[in-house]
């Protein structure tokens, strides 16, 4: 166990290096352009060089990024260029929203998903009907579902309020409500392919010599379902809820746009527009260190359901 | 394939397809409605993607206020937006921006994609290693998020978002490209081909691409699909084709701001991106199930509960033996498919008997073996014929009955016991499971019989062992295990399919002895499925031979091994090498030994059965009679029955070549 979880942090650093350092050489590939980026169209070229040598854009890559990682050892990623706020209040503030909608987004989908999966691969067949239901599910844009949703349950019937956010602490039903729909939007793709995946591989167990060994031996047909065939199909399953979160922070960002929801995808997608490095560069390490928490929660399952990654 | 990310999921079971022209693979996939539909409305976009201005009625950027927000009209036929521009014109001169994004971010996906993915595969070694953490460290990325920063550092340049994305999807393929180019690496002709003295570069180009093209249509149609997705949601963010520039993603965006005064709006540019992912994932859905037909069946029929059956027509009156196969015949596809595995197939076992049913690969002894409990694998069904236990026919059971002779009365041991077990539990929970299932014990009384069913089957520190996990025990322990386990319900008949033939050669000789001791304390009888003469010689009271899915010759194991009566057990007794020893004298040292004869030649498939006799083709003793109609079995003396018209000619030749030898 203690090996998995060591795996997963030694792989952990390169990535976070590999991710920051990223940002950083793509801003140098592009000299000036920030300060540019920021000043606007109508900046003088003195204006431009005297911001760039305030934000120290004029030194090389490896400077800046040097420098940005000891702010960062300090704990701050700096402060926005825009309104100078440090760039960690900012998504702090916002990250509880983004979360909040992630975690049950994949609450909602893999426990559906899930279940229409593993009871679709017991059923046996799964006609081209299925399929093509399923692609259509999948094929939708979550920020049109989302949209069409509004348009339904917010405008014409007005059943639920249609954009904006309000804490749990304020008031628990209308935060409730306020999420019903972007978790809906959200969920209705990432379900269909949980649910295909635990279709597939739940029929690939089911096609194994054990599963015959034990139905051979008088086992339960409930058992062999629920302990034997779901337990081996766990890992694939979780694999694959794993990809969907990450798909889910990215799906964040259009569905917080959607709903006006205060959430980072919302900052990413301002920061961007206004050409916000600091915030941008923070979200990207906020959202790269989310997916790694995520990756290591699926070894640490995967360890669980499996004694041949737990055992040697 | 929701929400942007950006691997392709769920398709990852290798496909490697079977070595074809890329004709055959598109007229497959044109023979399927689906494939054609898909095909049919990616042309119709695309073509409407290439010739907008000549399609559309109206330019997309051309105002008329005097017609806002129309609705559809004949005029503009899905009417028009908040400035008074035509929908549809928008719609047509929008799909150019997403295919070439799409086209962009393909290009990237592939160019690094395919090259790395089969250099790990076929290089291997370092290559392979340096591959696999380039895959990693690039799948654990926000996807989206770096999009957007590649966005704000080159000012909104789509194409530069899809070269991205082109690299951020790449190390999926790499990761199923390599995955699909070891396993046909690992295949004979590839070795053939470097014996040969083919370059790497041509064994690859001619060998290896080939044969991973259709995963590469997959994976590339999936990816596809997702660019799309990622193509219309940034333009949805703003981040596309910029004002008053139509863009699938843009005109979602428009539409957002007037929904509520005309929701409509949303629908034409949401359903076009919808269908044209549909269409590319069901396109890749049908080239995959087009190479992999393997898809559609399952065990699962298995799992359910099922009614009791009514009896087949043929329904003989039950004998009165313990065990009775009336007629097995089981078949596998359908309609003009559809194959016979085993043909009537007809035998019986007494009580503490044990029958071996012998054959080579191919014969129909496992299945007929499987038939018998009504566990066939998937694809494969009874047709018809019963299994009588103590009168009861088995086949017609319903799953509650069966339940009552599954374990409890037919126990079952498999082939490959490293497969026999669940590796998700201990050795000790699944025998445990089946001792309370059988007995109804509580959990200390069944921990106290599972340590005694596993010093039955000669386990040293039973403790130890039921502690142990299915991969920590060897291949002997754990078909002890799967022995152990088949006889929890304490059952009388123990149906044992090849159950040493995965071993290695001493741990065999300790299996067959366990069996032979377990034969003895238990009085059970047996039904062991073997190729190995030996094995039948050392336990078994009775023999059934089969061939090619019928008994050809069934009857006491000393009358066989002296007098075979069928040119194929003859053959098959001639050819084991642990009989042609002893024929040869044995110890006899510095003696010439004669070289073992084989049998020239195959089992037929199932469908080039002729209407004849099915092993004329081999038989030295065939005459044009033997091909002709079918052979009855007949018995020749009590319990010895024989499927041939020659069984005379064989057994004197068979008894003159045994004196002169």
């Amino acid at each position: 166990m203690a090996r998995v979880i060591l795996r997963r942090v030694f792989i952990a650093v390169p990535v976070l290096f590999l991710v920051t350092g990223l940002a950083f050489v793509l801003v140098s590939l592009v000299p000036g352009n920030a300060a540019n980026a920021i000043l606007g169209q109508l900046a003088t070229p003195e204006q431009s060089k005297e911001l760039t040598r305030l934000l120290g854009l004029d030194d090389p890559a490896y400077v800046q990024y040097w420098n940005w990682l000891k702010t960062l050892a300090h704990g701050s990623l700096g402060q926005s260029v825009i309104d100078g706020d440090e760039v960690t209040d900012i998504l702090n503030s916002r990250l509880p929203v983004t979360l909040t909608l992630v975690i049950a987004t994949t609450l909602v989908s893999g426990l559906i998903g899930v279940a229409m999966g593993f009871y679709s691969a017991l059923r046996g067949r799964s006609g081209r009907i299925a399929d093509v239901v399923t692609y259509a599910a999948i094929a939708l844009p979550s920020f049109w579902i989302g949209l069409t949703m509004v348009a339904l349950f917010a405008v014409q019937w007005r059943l639920l309020p249609a954009n904006g956010y309000v804490t749990f602490g304020v008031s628990p039903s209308d935060w409730a409500q306020s999420l019903v729909m972007p978790v809906a939007a959200l969920s209705i793709g990432a379900m269909t392919g949980i649910a295909v995946q635990t279709r597939d591989s739940t029929k690939d167990v089911l096609a194994r010599d054990f599963v015959r060994v034990q139905l051979a031996n008088g086992f339960s047909r409930r058992s062999i379902a629920w302990k034997h065939v779901l337990r081996n199909a766990g890992s694939a399953i979780l694999t694959v809820i794993g990809i969907h979160f990450v798909g889910m922070l990215s799906g964040a960002v259009l569905i917080e746009t959607v709903f006006a929801l205060p959430g980072m995808g919302q900052e990413v997608v301002t920061a961007t527009s206004n050409h916000d490095l600091p915030v941008i560069q923070g979200a990207v390490l906020y959202f790269t260190v989310l997916v790694l928490i995520v990756n290591l929660l699926v070894d640490i399952a995967y360890a669980w359901l499996d004694p041949r990654v737990r055992v040697r | 394939m929701s929400d942007l990310q950006l691997e392709p999921l769920g398709q990852e079971s290798a496909l490697v397809a079977p070595a074809g022209s890329r004709a055959r693979l598109l007229r497959r996939v044109l023979r399927d409605p689906i494939g054609v539909a898909s095909l049919v409305w990616l042309a119709v976009v695309l073509l409407a993607a290439i010739f907008a201005s000549l399609l559309a009625p109206y330019s997309p950027t051309e105002n008329d206020l005097t017609r806002v927000s129309t609705g559809p009209t004949w005029s503009h036929l899905l009417g028009t937006d908040a400035l008074g521009r035509d929908l549809l014109s928008r719609l047509l001169y929008g799909a150019w921006p997403s295919f070439s994004g799409v086209f962009v971010a393909i290009a990237v996906f592939v160019a690094i994609g395919v090259p790395l993915g089969v250099a790990a595969g076929y290089l291997g070694r370092w290559v392979d290693a340096l591959a696999g953490r380039f895959t990693e460290v690039f799948l654990s990325l926000p996807g989206f998020i770096l999009l957007l920063v590649v966005l704000t550092v080159f000012g909104n340049n789509q194409n530069a978002a899809m070269i991205a994305l082109g690299f951020l999807g790449a190390p999926s393929l790499v990761r199923i490209t390599r995955a699909v180019t070891v396993s046909v690496r690992e295949e004979q002709f590839i070795a053939a081909a470097r014996v040969f003295g083919l370059s790497d570069l041509m064994i690859i180009a001619r060998h290896v691409l080939p044969r991973i093209r259709s995963t590469l249509i997959v994976q590339t149609a999936l990816f596809s699909g997702v660019a799309l997705f990622v193509q219309s949601g940034l333009a949805f963010l703003g981040f596309g084709p910029q004002p008053p520039d139509p863009s699938w993603g843009g005109m979602v965006g428009e539409a957002s701001e007037r929904l509520t005064s005309e929701p409509w709006q949303i629908l034409p540019p949401g359903l076009v991106i919808a269908l044209t992912v549909i269409a590319l994932g069901l396109f890749g859905n049908v080239v995959r199930d087009v190479v992999s037909d393997t898809w559609s069946h399952s065990q699962a029929m298995l799992l359910r509960r099922t009614r009791r059956r009514s009896p087949p027509e043929s329904g003989a009156a039950a004998g009165d033996a313990f065990l009775e196969v009336h007629d097995l015949t089981v078949v596998t596809g359908e309609g003009e498919e559809r194959r016979r595995l085993t043909r009537s197939v007809t035998f019986e076992i007494g009580r503490g008997e044990t029958v071996g049913v012998v054959g080579e690969s191919g014969c129909g002894k496992t299945l007929t073996s499987l038939g018998l409990i009504g566990v066939l694998p998937p694809g494969v069904e009874l047709d018809s014929g019963s299994v009588y236990l103590e009168g009861e026919d088995v086949t017609a059971m319903s799953s509650d009955e069966l339940d009552r002779v599954r374990g409890k009365r037919i126990g079952y041991v498999s082939q490959e016991p490293t497969l026999a077990l669940d590796p998700a539990y201990t050795v000790g929970n699944q025998l445990s499971e089946a001792v309370r299932r059988h007995h109804g014990l509580d959990r200390r009384q069944a921990r106290a019989r599972v340590l005694e069913l596993l010093q039955m089957v000669r386990l040293p520190e039973p403790e130890v062992v039921a502690r142990r996990y299915p991969h920590q025990l060897s291949g002997g322990m754990a078909q002890r295990v799967c022995i152990a386990l088949a006889l929890a319900g304490g059952p009388e008949l123990l149906v044992a399919d090849e159950p040493t033939t995965a071993l290695d050669v001493t741990t065999q000789a300790e299996i067959l002895a366990l069996l032979r001791e377990l034969k003895g304390e238990t009085g059970m009888a047996t039904l062991l499925v073997t190729h190995d003469w030996g094995v039948v010689a050392e336990l078994c009271d009775r023999a059934v031979v089969m061939y090619a899915g019928e008994i050809v010759e069934t009857g006491p194991v000393g009358e066989l091994f002296a007098r075979p009566k069928h040119p194929y057990t003859a053959a098959l007794l001639r050819s084991n090498p642990h009989l042609a020893v002893e024929r040869n004298g044995g110890a006899q040292r510095g003696r010439p030994v004669k070289p073992l004869p084989t049998i020239a030649g195959e089992v037929p498939r199932p469908e080039a059965l002729g209407k004849g006799c099915a092993f004329a083709s081999r038989c030295a003793y065939a005459t044009p009679a033997c091909r002709e109609a079918p052979i009855a079995l007949v018995s020749l003396a009590p319990g010895h029955e024989v499927r041939c018209t020659h069984s005379e000619k064989v057994e004197a030749d068979v008894l003159e070549g045994a004196s002169a030898g």
